[in-house]
């Protein structure tokens, strides 16, 4: 045990043990550190979610909720970890994944309506120079149909409310026809009906064998909502069904204070990764 | 004899308006679609940039062709230099931003008076050789339009088919990239080939245009008519489709003025031209303009007069023992609304047959006021009950939230809510106020 | 080619007019408005145009006021488009200069009989003959360039010290500037005021692109040297004066260089090529900030984790009771961690210069090094497994990272918040940290 040619087990070590992960499922993170410049950080988040299931993915303000999403979708730049799609790497499964920014990520004033929106979940379907068919339309609109926009189909996005505007988007990552969904705080701001066609929206999409992670905020609805939960506070605290982990204890381990010690360290790595770039 | 110019030029009889007009025409076209991308990613500015840049590539490759014993105003090597130093000029761009602190605007900044300050020392060089007379690179900066032949205008035209229909390939992914670029990133689709796409198009719009219309005037093309076509439409394809025409209309009426009039530039004037309509589409633009807006506003603001009119008459003669006719200082009592305010809003009323004088300074509800002011009340109490019971607001502050919310109710909002308060009510006869309506100031 | 008393009087002409642009450029680049210094520069065409006009005269009054009022219409009509009509800021300030600039354009064209001023002065500027433009002060020639220049300079300093927390505050935050009484919009349009009369007076010793390559670029430069406001406003002036010393040089000789013997070049263009090579020194070259220095700094902390990873590679040999070769060393680092070979010779040959090891085994004074570094390792493999409850095959890899930025603060830290433990979570002893005792 004590060979010092291999001391305290080698990173070489580490990278083939991603054999350990079951292929099938749908989102297999391993490994993954982000210290992003001014970013909430994470710390070797290893995780498998579970096949066909609502995932919450909960946890206090600068937990690195939506980090965990943005480094999955290569969106920032981790410091480390693999991420694997149905036992693929993400890049070359990219059309299995379908993501709801948050709603404050784009110009709501862009003139285009609902329907362009959600169109533009069709692209990658698409593909390079082709316009949008009819088809495509179609799929687009019975998107809109399922959050209960359809209606508003040719209303401009900068004229919906907030609680709208929400739908649409997640009308687009439906329209994509994903197996995978993942979601940056879709209720975030949003009216107690939008919320409700949003968790209707969520039920189908597990019916038909999706699996979903929402970033979620709001505690009193986790267990009504959700399957299972991932509890996180700049490492993942707990996971599993909702009914074994979310507990009170768990979550006094994921919102009791901070790891100060941990925050320093990652801004001296994320200094000494920035002098690198 | 004036009359007959006019009757030339505006039927394009003469060959070389001819020539000029198509030519800055299909300019103009080009440039309202590509600017259109531009406006929306945010980046106007960078045509400025990229059109200042090319100055020192269209001096060197003067000098180079020179130097090789060709005529240095070849046309296809001065735009190859133009394009190099262009791409160069975004290239250099992109690296400020990149790997330094430096932010976009100052990197924009930089890049246009370096590059230009560059191109100015390789201009006087040439002037102070005495190989060859240099004049006609002048007119890369203010441009030459009255004097482009056949050959310049066909070189527009196969660049702006060439641009327009780039734009018309990608106009998906360009309306992806701009709208959503981190949306864009994850789904895959290469965010910086399609930027440099994008910056490639707006130099070579910019190289053919410089030498048409000059500088400054070729900025002006890439943004005023893209800036004005949004004001028009929330429709993407019909604002890049406006923004062709108005670049193109403006190209065109620009050229022909300043053929019919003695000492007008016909770069400034096109770009004239092209603000002419940027302001009317600023003022009448019935999208975003600031006429139509105003006129909504003011528009709400009689309207929700006439409803607290409407309120304040119904509530005061729903009172016990009130008579149907109100008095003016009763009204005036109710509201902090002046007296001015007031006999506009009454008489407006009246004229809308909702209310009807009784005598000199009292009215009283119509029969259709009567069902209208209803209307209103009803609504009101009905936001009042709802703050109360559902947002926990307290009840003397109730009304003042209701008064803000109530006027904008759509139709559906209002059935959701007597579905969410009265669920056995459905009568149409507004509920009781949930507060005491004598307490009322 | 002789230097004269013309050169002399060119290159202060020239320094003096980029020093007073360089000093409020400051602010429109940390204020991100880079652009309205070329925005203004533009649009001033009209308003010099319709000065020349209206009174016939060059009279510096006239233009001054001619330019102060299209700067504020400028700046206000830019804010005017994008608050009424909800156009992006950048475009706004697009469609009024390009149009500002048209019409005066179009004035001049239509009045070119009556007035000597032709666009391309306006654009280039004429800084070579503008020494032999003279009045009489106090007795003395004194190029006229020279004495306005003079003045603006004067101006703007007296402007940038007289604001100088006014401006900061409100360049950092404008709201709170509002809020503590200070009117940032007032300010703002000052601002544009002193930028607009600036451009205007050195427009015709130099032009106006000189005029917008000095309001940015030496403040950008000073932005990739400095954290200071103050620093940096130094630093922007000096560096415009050194443009227009070494442009005009440059003016002189540099066409030579070229293969154009005897020929000069506009001293203008000059210095604005040489303030853009100044900024590209400092993106390159900067002291903190530059290219090089941060590929230096990157080289040093891979050497420097490679060092710390061998000299933690040693003490867990002689904890086996092991030796090891240094090219079995070598290979084990370019296993374990990917380091390419050279990088662990030129580690190795570093430890052994800083008598931390002796051939291949540790110095007493490595040892101590490397205990310290063996000791925060097992810390953190402790600490993430009672706080993070990583499983036992995930300790290593985040302890191996965490160890090489370990400094003694965090390394009590960390030793409280463990408990003082002796051993770490794969039973190996923690060494005691020595240093600190």
């Amino acid at each position: 045990m004590n060979d010092p040619m291999q001391p305290e087990g080698l990173r070489l070590e580490r990278v083939a043990s991603g054999a350990e992960h079951p292929t099938s499922s749908p989102l297999s993170i391993h490994d993954m550190t982000v210290a992003y410049h001014r970013k909430p950080v994470l710390w070797d988040v290893d995780y498998d979610a579970p096949d066909g299931k609502l995932i919450a993915i909960i946890g206090p303000n600068g937990a690195g909720k939506s980090t965990l999403l943005k480094a999955t979708l290569d969106l920032i730049p981790k410091a480390s970890g693999i991420v694997t799609i149905y036992g693929q790497p993400y890049h070359q499964q990219r059309h299995l994944v379908g993501y709801v920014p948050q709603r404050e990520s784009v110009d709501w004033d862009f003139p285009v309506n609902a329907l362009d929106v959600v169109t533009m979940g069709r692209y990658g379907q698409i593909g390079w120079f082709r316009p949008v068919g009819r088809r495509h339309r179609a799929v687009a609109l019975e998107a809109l149909d399922r959050v209960g926009m359809a209606d508003y189909a040719k209303r401009q996005i900068s004229q919906l409310s907030g609680g709208q505007q929400q739908r649409v988007f997640l009308a687009r990552a439906l329209a994509q026809d994903a197996r995978l969904y993942l979601m940056d705080e879709p209720f975030a701001g949003v009216d107690a009906s939008t919320e409700r066609a949003i968790v209707e929206v969520l039920r189908t999409l597990q019916r038909a064998g999706k699996t979903v992670l929402v970033v979620h905020h709001d505690l009193q609805t986790v267990a009504e909502y959700f399957d299972a939960v991932v509890l996180l506070n700049m490492r993942i605290v707990a996971c599993g069904p909702t009914a074994d982990v979310f507990t009170e204890e768990n979550l006094r381990k994921t919102y009791g204070g901070r790891l100060t010690l941990l925050e320093e360290a990652a801004n001296a790595l994320a200094r000494n990764r920035g002098s690198r770039e | 004899m004036p009359d007959l110019d006019l009757f030339r030029v505006l039927t394009l009889q003469d060959y070389n308006t001819r020539i000029v007009v198509g030519g800055v025409t299909v300019l103009g076209l080009a440039s309202g679609v590509i600017g259109s991308f531009m406006l929306l990613r945010k980046r106007s500015l960078l045509g400025d940039a990229i059109s200042h840049a090319t100055l020192p590539g269209i001096a060197c490759a003067f000098l180079v062709l020179g130097a090789l014993g060709l005529d240095g105003k070849n046309l296809p090597g001065l735009l190859l230099g133009a394009t190099l130093s262009g791409g160069l000029g975004v290239g250099a761009i992109l690296l400020l931003v990149h790997w330094t602190r430096l932010k976009e605007d100052a990197a924009l900044g930089i890049v246009l008076s370096v590059f230009f300050g560059l191109g100015v020392c390789l201009l006087r060089i040439i002037q102070k050789l005495e190989t060859g007379s240099a004049a006609g690179l002048e007119s890369f900066i203010y441009g030459k339009t009255a004097s482009m032949i056949a050959s310049d205008a066909q070189l527009i035209l196969a660049s702006s088919l060439v641009i327009a229909g780039t734009c018309g390939l990608l106009f998906k992914e360009f309306t992806l990239l701009c709208f959503d670029t981190q949306y864009a990133g994850a789904q895959g689709w290469p965010i910086v080939a399609l930027d440099i796409t994008l910056m490639v198009l707006v130099v070579g719009v910019t190289v053919v245009g410089l030498q048409a219309v000059g500088l400054i005037l070729m900025v002006a093309l890439l943004i005023i008519p893209a800036a004005a076509a949004r004001f028009w439409t929330e429709h993407l394809p019909t604002m890049v489709v406006g923004a062709a025409v108005l670049g193109a209309v403006s190209s065109l009426v620009g050229a022909l003025l300043s053929a019919l009039l003695p000492d007008t530039p016909a770069g400034a004037v096109i770009v004239l031209v092209a603000s002419g309509f940027f302001l009317v589409s600023l003022l009448a633009g019935p999208a975003r303009g600031v006429v139509g807006r105003a006129w909504r506003q003011s528009e709400l603001r009689r309207k929700i007069a006439r409803q607290h009119l409407l309120r304040a008459v119904y509530e005061l003669s729903e009172m016990a023992n009130h008579p149907p006719s109100v008095r003016r200082n009763e009204l005036l009592a109710r509201r902090s609304w002046s007296p001015r305010q007031l006999a506009q809003t009454i008489s407006a009323a009246e004229r809308a047959g909702l209310v009807v004088p009784t005598e000199p300074n009292a009215i009283r509800l119509t029969e259709p006021g009567r069902r209208h002011a209803a209307r209103v009340t009803r609504n009101h109490r009905l936001w009042e009950l709802y703050l109360i019971e559902h947002a926990d607001i307290a009840p003397s502050h109730v009304d003042r939230d209701a008064d803000q919310i109530e006027h904008v109710l759509a139709p559906e909002m209002i059935q959701k809510l007597e579905a969410l308060l009265l669920h056995q009510d459905r009568d149409r006869q507004p509920p009781a106020s949930p507060h005491a309506l004598e307490e009322r100031p | 080619m002789i230097w004269t008393l013309l050169d002399t009087q060119i290159v202060i002409i020239g320094a003096l007019c980029a020093m007073s642009a360089a000093l409020l450029g400051n602010f429109l680049v940390l204020r991100r408005m880079s652009m309205m210094g070329d925005a203004i520069s533009h649009a001033v065409l009209p308003g010099l145009a319709l000065a020349f006009l209206l009174t016939g005269s060059r009279a510096s009054s006239v233009m001054l006021i001619g330019a102060g009022v299209v700067g504020v219409l400028t700046a206000a009509l830019t804010q005017a488009v994008h608050r009424s009509g909800g156009v992006d800021q950048g475009a706004s300030m697009g469609v009024v200069f390009t149009t500002l600039f048209a019409i005066g354009l179009v004035i001049l064209e239509r009045a070119a009989r009556n007035v000597d001023l032709d666009p391309g002065c306006v654009l280039y500027g004429a800084l070579e003959p503008s020494p032999l433009n003279t009045v009489t002060l106090l007795g003395w020639d004194v190029p006229r360039a020279m004495l306005t220049n003079g003045i603006v300079l004067l101006l703007n300093v007296g402007f940038v010290t007289l604001f100088y927390k006014e401006l900061k505050i409100s360049t950092f935050d404008p709201q709170l500037a509002t809020t503590l009484g200070f009117d940032a919009t007032w300010l703002h349009y000052l601002l544009m005021t002193m930028v607009a009369i600036t451009t205007v007076v050195a427009f015709e010793s130099v032009g106006s692109v000189l005029v917008i390559a000095m309001l940015i670029v030496p403040a950008a430069t000073a932005v990739l040297l400095t954290d200071r406001l103050l620093g940096m406003l130094l630093i922007s002036v000096a560096v415009a004066a050194l443009s227009a010393l070494l442009g005009h040089l440059g003016a002189l000789h540099v066409p030579g260089w070229f293969g154009y013997p005897g020929v000069d070049t506009s001293t203008a263009g000059m210095m604005t090529v040489v303030a853009g090579g100044l900024l590209a020194v400092a993106v390159v070259a900067g002291p903190r900030h530059g290219l090089i220095r941060r590929a230096l700094r990157q080289l040093d902390l891979t050497l420097r984790i490679a060092e710390e990873d061998l000299l933690g590679l040693l003490y867990r040999f002689e904890e086996a009771g092991r030796t090891a070769t240094r090219p079995q060393m070598v290979a084990v680092l370019q296993q374990a961690g990917g380091l390419r070979p050279w990088i662990a010779h030129l580690a190795l040959r570093r430890l052994a210069r800083a008598a931390l090891v002796d051939d291949a085994s540790l110095t007493p004074a490595g040892r101590r090094r490397a205990r310290d570094l063996v000791g925060a390792h097992r810390l953190w493999e402790t600490y993430l497994d009672q706080h993070l409850e990583l499983p036992s095959d995930h300790l290593h890899a985040p302890a191996e990272r965490l160890e090489h930025i370990t400094t003694p603060g965090m390394r009590r830290q960390l030793e409280d918040e463990v408990q003082q433990p002796t051993h770490d979570p794969h039973g190996r002893p923690i060494p005691r940290d020595e240093t600190s005792e």
